[in-house]
Formats: C-alpha cells, structure tokens, sequence
C-alpha cells in the first residue's frame, strides 16, 4: 500500500486581531490515505475549518501559516496563487457547508461542473458538457442531461450540494475535503449525501478529510477519526475505537454528552466552562480549564502517546501508561 | 410555455396599464391649469368669443372623461393632437424630433456604460489609488451641474480651442461625421454625471458580489481570478447595474431637456421648453407623453435585461 | 466630514449675505463692465458692471433656500406616509404607494417642467415642484425602512405594553427607521439645488430681478468668450454646494446605511 495521500506536520494558523494574536490552529498533524474517510471533529470555533481552509490556500490575507502539508508528496502550503490554482479543484477539493451559497445564481448548474473541467483539462466545450451531464447523473440528479441547464435555485439544497459534489469530484483529485458538508441539510437527507460521498470516494480512491461538530456524521462514514480542541489535536483513533474506548478527557465529556437510547434524563454529560479565548495566553494543553483529570504537568503541551490504535495527547493518559513501562 | 416566455410575456403585459396610467397623468395636469388655459394661450387680448369657438374646437367643453376617451383613442391611432398654432398635427412634429432626443441620450448613455462599467470594475479591483481616483471622480460627476458643463466644455472646445462647433445640428442621414461633430460636445456633457453614477453602481456592485460565499467557492474549484472578475462577478453585479441604468435614463431624459436648449438641438426636450414658454398646451401634452413614453421603453428593456441575466427574477422566485 | 465643513461655510455665507456681501448684487457700475477678477472685486464683475461675487452670494441664498425648504417640504408628508404605508400594509399601504408611484413615472425634470407649464414659473413653483418629485421617492424609502423595523423586538414590546399604534409609530417606529431617510434627504438636497438651478436656466424657475445661480448662468453664456469668470464662478459655487450635501450624504451613509440597502 502507497503512503498517505496527505499528510499534515504540525500546521500552525494565526490571526492578528484587534484583540491580539489568535492561535486557531495549534500544531496539527494527521494524514489520509487513499480511498480512506477521515473524519475532523469538534465544536464551532475549534480550528477545524481554518485547518481545511489553510489546505487549500483559502485563508484571508492576514493569516499567518507555517507547518507543512503535503498532498501526494509536494508541498501544499505557502504556494503562490497561480500554482495553488492549478491544484485547487484538480488535485484537491473542497465542499463547503451552505450548497444555497455555493453556486452562482446566475449560471446554469451543469455550466458550473463544466468549467470546473475545462479549467483544468483541454477538453472540448462539448467533451466537457458529456462530462458534466454524465456527473450530474453519478450523483443522483434525475435527467442530468435536461437538467443541465437549469439554474441553481431550481434545485433543494440536498441536489446543490450534490451538484457541488459532482464538481469537486468532477477531475478526481487525490484529496476532498468536506467541510460541514450535510449540515444545513435535513437529517432525512444528510444520509443519502454522506453515502454518496462515501461510495464516490472510496471507489475512486479519493482521500477525504470529513469536518463536522457531529458525532452521528463520524460513525456513519468515517474510518479514522481526529478530535479537535480549541486548535489542537487530542485524540485521534480508528471510529469504532473512539467509541468503544475514548482516551481524551475531552472526548468522553463529549461522548458523555450525546444522548443514547437509555441516557437516564438528567443524565447527560455537561461539560463545565467555555472555551477558552484563543487571543489570551493559554496553557499547553488547552482543555486544562475545564478537565476533570487536570495534573501538574499540564500547562505543558502534552506528548502524544499511543494506546492501542489510538493517539491521544493528555498527560493523565501517558501517566497511567508510565507505570507499566517502569521497572518494578 | 417557458419560465423565461411567461416573465417577458407578464413584463409586456405590465406595460399596458403603466402606459395608461401615464397617459391619464398626464391629460389630468394639462386640464388642472389654474385659471382659463385657453384664455391663457390665446393671451389677454381675447376675446370670450374667441376663447368659446377656441375651447369648442379643442374639445375642451365636454365632460372630462369624454374627453380622456377621445384622447386616449386619439393615441392609440397614433394621433398626438394637432399644434394650436400651426395646425399641423402633432405626430409629424414630435416624430421629426424624437430621433434627435433619442441618439442624444442613447449616445450619452453608451459613452457612460462603455467608460464606467471597466472603471468600476477597475475601481473595485485594483489598487488603492484607483479608488481614490474613481471616488473622486465620482463625486465632482455628480456635483457639477451638467449645463455648467456644457458651457465650460464650449469654452474649452468652441472658444479656445475652436475645433467643436457650440451648437447646431445636422441630421444622420444627411452628414453622419457632421452629426457626430455637433453631438460631440452635448453628449459628452451628459455622459459625464451619467458615467459617475453607473462607475459607483458598477463599484458598489462587484464588491458586493465578491464578498459573496459563492466566490470562494470559485476560487476553490481553481477557476482564474480574471475568470471570476470577469465571468462571474461581473454577470452578478450586472443586475443592479442594469437596474440603474434603467432609472438613470430618467435622469438622463431631464438632462437632455436643458442640454437640447444649450446647444441648441432641435429634439423634444428644446421643444417642451420652448412650448411652455409659449402656453402651447397640446405640444407640451405631446411632448411630456412621449418623453414619459420613451421612459417606460427603456424601463421595459432594463427589467427584461435583468430577467435574462437572472433567471431567479425571470422565475418569480427571488431578488 | 468635509461635506459637513462645506456646507457649514456655504450656509453661513449665504445666511449672512445681506452683512458680508462686499458690494450691493444690484449696483450697477458702468466703469466696470465685463472687468475681470481683482481684489476688489474677486469674482469679477458682469456685463452691467455688477459684482459677481455679491449676486453669487445672494443667489445663493435663493438656490438654497428653494432646494432646503423643497427637500423638507418632502420629508415632512413622506415620513408620516411612508411610516403608516409601512407600518400598517395591506390596503392603507396600497392606497399610499399607488399613487405615489404614480409620480414616479415621469423623469424628475420632466414632472418639474410639466408642473411650471400648468402653474408658470417662478421659485415658489419650483420649490413645490422639486418636493412632489421626492416626495414618492423619500415616502418610499420611509416605507421599506419601516418594514424593516416594524417587526423588531422592541416595538412589539412596546405595543404589547399598550401603547397605541399612533405612540408606536411615533416614539419607536420612525426614530429608528429614519436613518435611510435621512440618508437620501442629504443627497437629494443637492440634486434639488441641480434642480433648482436647472429650471431657472430655462427660465422656468426663480424669475429676474431675484438672482438665482441659474439665471447667472444662462446670463454668463452671452459674455462667455470675453468674460468667463461670469460664469465659471458662479458654477463652481454650485458644484460646491452640491459637493457639500453629496459628502454629507456620503457620510450619512456610513453611519446609517453601511450594507448599501439604497441607491
């Protein structure tokens, strides 16, 4: 099996803002393979968009960047804009939350896939249009072909994002990354396009890195899961493994917190505090505030240690692993 | 029938009842002159006599709505009335100047379109000296009464430089590089405040536009900045764009009135003038009709621009 | 604020004309005639001798006058209109925007000319003209305004306390809606002076012997050639004034309507 497709070292994003500098993005590291779904989960304000927007160059101009992502091997950030354009919608994709904001108005939805492939490939303006109609169809639009060229705003809001599903996908890069991609979806519907997305990806062997604040969104598709906390990365885990067995104070709470068949009323997980406030100074380990496990070492950025498949980075984790490791 | 039929089919239909609204407007302020219009226009040395066998000949002594019919049937035949002093009718008349009217202010509106939209776009793109610029130039377009500069553009043209002549006109088909020399200077004048106000739409317009989300959506999918700028953007910031230029046009019409009398062009707008001036009602009726007439038009097509470009509008369903 | 600062001096000058004027606008002086600019008389002065600068300033006074008192005439039927169209819909709104609307109909100039046609010139005639073609534009305005902020929190609350619709309206409704208003009452003040101006041009406004901008300027065009400063001054006069509401305007704007919901 190939290496990772891609692979992100310690990517650290801040912001100057009138209230100072913002660290949404604190050292975040993970990789995705070929064909594999990894899920980036977290609350509103975690870092998880900026991270996705950081990829792929979509930052606004005062965001500082460093770190390093490679997408199949070559350098993905700090490139000029004409290089980054050239990646952008052919090696990799992004689909963004809203589909109602996502396509211009004005143009027909079929023009919109067709330009995303002749942007990128010599392709006659017929070739292109086969091509689209042909997409439109692989997503689930009934009558691609009539359908063509009809406006956005004929469609729902679950056929958009299949629409700008189809234009991500349309040059098959090796990377799309969704971000929030079923959330102003209604439930009903947000299966159907999760499994799309699934079953797209996996048999072209895209790599797809899946954000979302929804727990139930990670265990429907997702094979490898990373949990985010105020800009840093805590826990990352195989889905099933996250579940069964979270290592990450912060991840219980928030397993703690969603409701299941026999949760006891009243007996929900709440977790004291806020989030903290990201221009302020903060401890090494950002959860410290709020964690029921909070020791001495923790206003130092934790290491991170492994526990069966899971990487988790908490200093109650490694100090219970210690004592296994040490000579009696 | 198509989505895109239906709309230019209700956008037409529209027009009837806009027409006919105007067309009572404008018979109901003719008649609500205070005072004796006829004794007005024939002057004080009239005689009752007179003023009677005058008042009887233009219909003015029926029943108000009898009149409005005879009238309104008057203009769906095409019959603007007749001049009370020539006795020539009026359709002849009015139809000699329209074409005069009318290359004025389209000329004008052009110039404004062709200059202003690639500023404004330039203007909400570029650097920020060009905004300063355009600003600028916005504002002193918009202050600077046209007629003020018209005058100082003779000075300029006519006066020190004596390469424009300062009034007069020859008609298209008769000298084209004549006209053109005659207009240069009227629309020019026009062109200019008209040109401030459609390089600030244009400019408010696209930067609206590309703060939108569908924008980095396109810069996501890789497509080139001047593919967005100029495919995308601009076709979105075309709406309200047109959309004022519609309204413009009114604005445009009321110039032209006061630009005809400077340079001394014979259309309907020196022609209103100098009909109120003389208290001779029915060119003035005639006159203020076509004019008002001509503004619908313009409208009509704007609107049905709009729905072209925006097939939300086109479908009833939004903006 | 510039506008501010432009307006503030222009108004002042034209308010103290009559005490700061350095001549009398009417006196004629013969050994003056068509003289050009010098300190005592900076605008230079015109055909029969008078001194630009004083008729300017007294012009002023007029152009001014007619575009403010027009303006305000506007906005004082349009707010409540264009409130209790907004604020009370349905038919009211109807039987208000119809005929309104109505008058939008006719381009600006061509309502103003087609009104002094049927009344005959003069300034008062102007004035009334100029209002009754913002009136539908500024009622409108009020309207959508109160449309937005009819249905906010705190005016129903106030209702719901029992205030009566006519308290509503006027203590909640229009303070907060007005701001657009305002807005476009800035802006079309200038225009109004364009307007104003414009009309006496044609000599459809303010008639002779009362000086006006526009009829210096339509005077200046016979001396054009020998005598610019005839009508350049006067010009640049009223491009200023109209620069003042227009900056005013702007700023206005920035405060009140940042998001460009008008035109």
């Amino acid at each position: 099996m190939t290496g990772p497709v891609l692979t992100v070292q310690d990517l650290r994003v801040s912001f100057a803002t009138p209230q100072g500098l913002v660290s949404a993005v604190d050292g975040v590291s993970l990789s995705v393979g070929a064909g594999e779904i990894v899920g980036l989960v977290g609350e509103s304000g975690c870092g998880k968009s900026t991270l996705a927007n950081a990829l792929l160059g979509l930052l606004p101009s005062g965001a500082q960047v460093s770190g390093t992502a490679l997408l199949d091997g070559g350098q993905l950030l700090g490139l000029e804009e004409g290089r980054l354009g050239r990646l952008r919608g052919d090696r990799i994709s992004m689909v963004f939350q809203d589909p109602a904001t996502s396509l211009d108005p004005t143009f027909s939805v079929g023009e919109q896939v067709a330009e995303t492939i002749r942007a990128h490939r010599r392709v006659s303006r017929r070739d292109a249009r086969a091509q689209a109609v042909r997409l439109l169809s692989e997503v689930g639009i009934p009558d691609a072909a009539r359908r063509y060229g009809d406006a956005p705003h004929r469609f729902s809001g679950g056929m958009r994002q299949r629409i700008v599903i189809a234009a991500a996908l349309a040059n098959q890069p090796a990377v799309l990354i969704a971000d929030e991609p079923t959330t102003a979806l209604d439930v009903t519907i947000q299966a159907q396009i999760l499994s799309l997305i699934a079953g797209l990806c996996r048999d072209q062997g895209t790599a797809v890195l899946l954000i979302t604040h929804d727990l139930g969104v990670v265990a429907q598709i997702c094979d490898q899961v990373g949990v985010m906390y105020a800009g840093q990365l805590v826990e990352e885990a195989p889905v099933h493994r996250l579940f069964a067995d979270p290592q990450h104070p912060y991840t219980r709470a928030l397993l703690g917190a969603l409701p299941t068949g026999d949760t006891m009323p009243g007996g929900l997980t709440v977790i004291p505090g806020q989030v903290p406030d990201l221009s302020g100074p903060l401890p090494g380990c950002r959860f410290l505030d709020r964690c029921p496990q909070a020791r001495d070492e923790c206003p130092t950025r934790p290491e991170p240690v492994t526990v069966g498949e899971t990487r988790v980075a908490c200093w109650d984790v490694s100090a219970r692993l210690v004592p296994e490791r040490a000579p009696s | 029938m198509s989505g895109r039929t239906r709309f230019v089919v209700r956008r037409l239909l529209l027009t009837v009842p806009t027409l006919l609204a105007m067309s009572v407007f404008v018979f109901l302020i003719i008649r609500l002159v205070p005072g004796d219009p006829v004794r007005t226009m024939l002057g004080f040395r009239a005689t009752d006599a007179n003023v009677a066998a005058t008042r009887a000949e233009l219909g003015l002594d029926r029943p108000l709505l009898r009149q409005y019919l005879s009238f309104l049937g008057g203009l769906l035949h095409g019959d603007l009335g007749t001049d009370f002093v020539s006795k020539a009718p009026l359709r002849d008349l009015l139809a000699q100047r329209l074409p005069v009217t009318l290359e004025l202010t389209l000329l004008a509106m052009g110039l404004a379109i062709v200059v202003g939209v690639p500023l404004g776009v330039l203007a909400a793109t570029g650097s920020r000296w060009v905004r300063r610029l355009t600003d600028g130039f916005v504002v002193a377009g918009v202050s600077v009464p046209d007629f003020w500069l018209g005058i100082m553009l003779v000075l300029l043209f006519s006066g020190t430089l004596a390469v424009l002549p300062p009034s007069g006109y020859v008609p298209i088909t008769d000298d084209p590089v004549g006209n053109l020399r005659y207009l240069t200077l009227p629309v020019l004048t026009l062109a200019v405040a008209e040109t401030a106000y459609i390089l600030r739409t244009t400019r408010g317009a696209m930067e609206a536009t590309m703060g939108q989300p569908f924008v980095t959506y396109l810069r996501a999918k890789g497509l080139s900045h001047r593919r967005i700028v100029y495919r995308h953007a601009l076709k979105n910031a075309a709406i309200p764009v047109v959309t004022v230029i519609g309204i413009q046009f009114g604005l445009l019409l009321g110039g032209a009135i006061v630009i005809e009398t400077l340079f001394a062009l014979p259309g309907i707008g020196r022609l209103l003038v100098t009909a109120i001036n003389q208290r001779n009602y029915p060119v003035v009726q005639a006159g203020v009709l076509v004019v008002a007439g001509l503004f619908i038009a313009v409208s009509l097509v704007t609107d049905l621009v709009v729905g072209l470009i925006d097939s939300r509008v086109a479908d009833g369903s939004g903006s | 604020m510039t506008g501010a600062v432009i307006l503030g001096v222009l108004l002042l000058v034209a308010l103290l004309a009559p005490l700061i004027a350095p001549h009398d606008p009417e006196a004629v002086d013969a050994r003056r005639i068509l003289s050009g600019p010098d300190s005592s008389h900076l605008f230079g002065s015109d055909a029969l001798g008078r001194d630009v600068l004083s008729r300017v300033m007294y012009a002023l006074r007029i152009s001014l006058l007619v575009a403010t008192s027009s303006v305000l005439l506007a906005t004082v039927v349009a707010v409540p209109l264009g409130a209790v169209a907004g604020y009370v819909g349905g038919l009211v709104d109807s039987l208000i925007s119809r005929p309104l609307d109505m008058l939008l109909v006719l381009p600006a100039l061509l309502l103003a000319i087609t009104l002094i046609a049927i009344v005959g010139p003069g300034s008062t005639v102007a004035a009334l003209a100029i209002a009754l073609i913002y009136l539908p534009i500024l009622a409108r305005v009020m309207r959508g305004s109160t449309l937005g902020v009819a249905h906010l929190g705190y005016v129903e609350g106030a209702g719901a306390r029992g205030a009566g619709h006519l308290r509503v309206l006027a203590g909640h409704v229009v303070p907060n809606a007005i701001g657009p208003v305002l807005v476009q009452v800035s802006i079309l003040a200038g225009f109004a002076l364009q307007i104003e101006a414009a009309l006496s041009f044609l000599g459809l406004g303010t008639q002779p012997p009362t000086p006006s901008l526009g009829l210096m300027l339509s005077d200046g065009r016979d001396v054009l050639v020998q005598a610019p400063w005839v009508e350049v001054y006067p010009g640049l006069t009223l491009a200023l004034a109209v620069l003042g509401f227009v900056l005013v305007g702007d700023g206005l704007r920035a405060r009140f309507d940042p998001s460009g919901v008008l035109r």
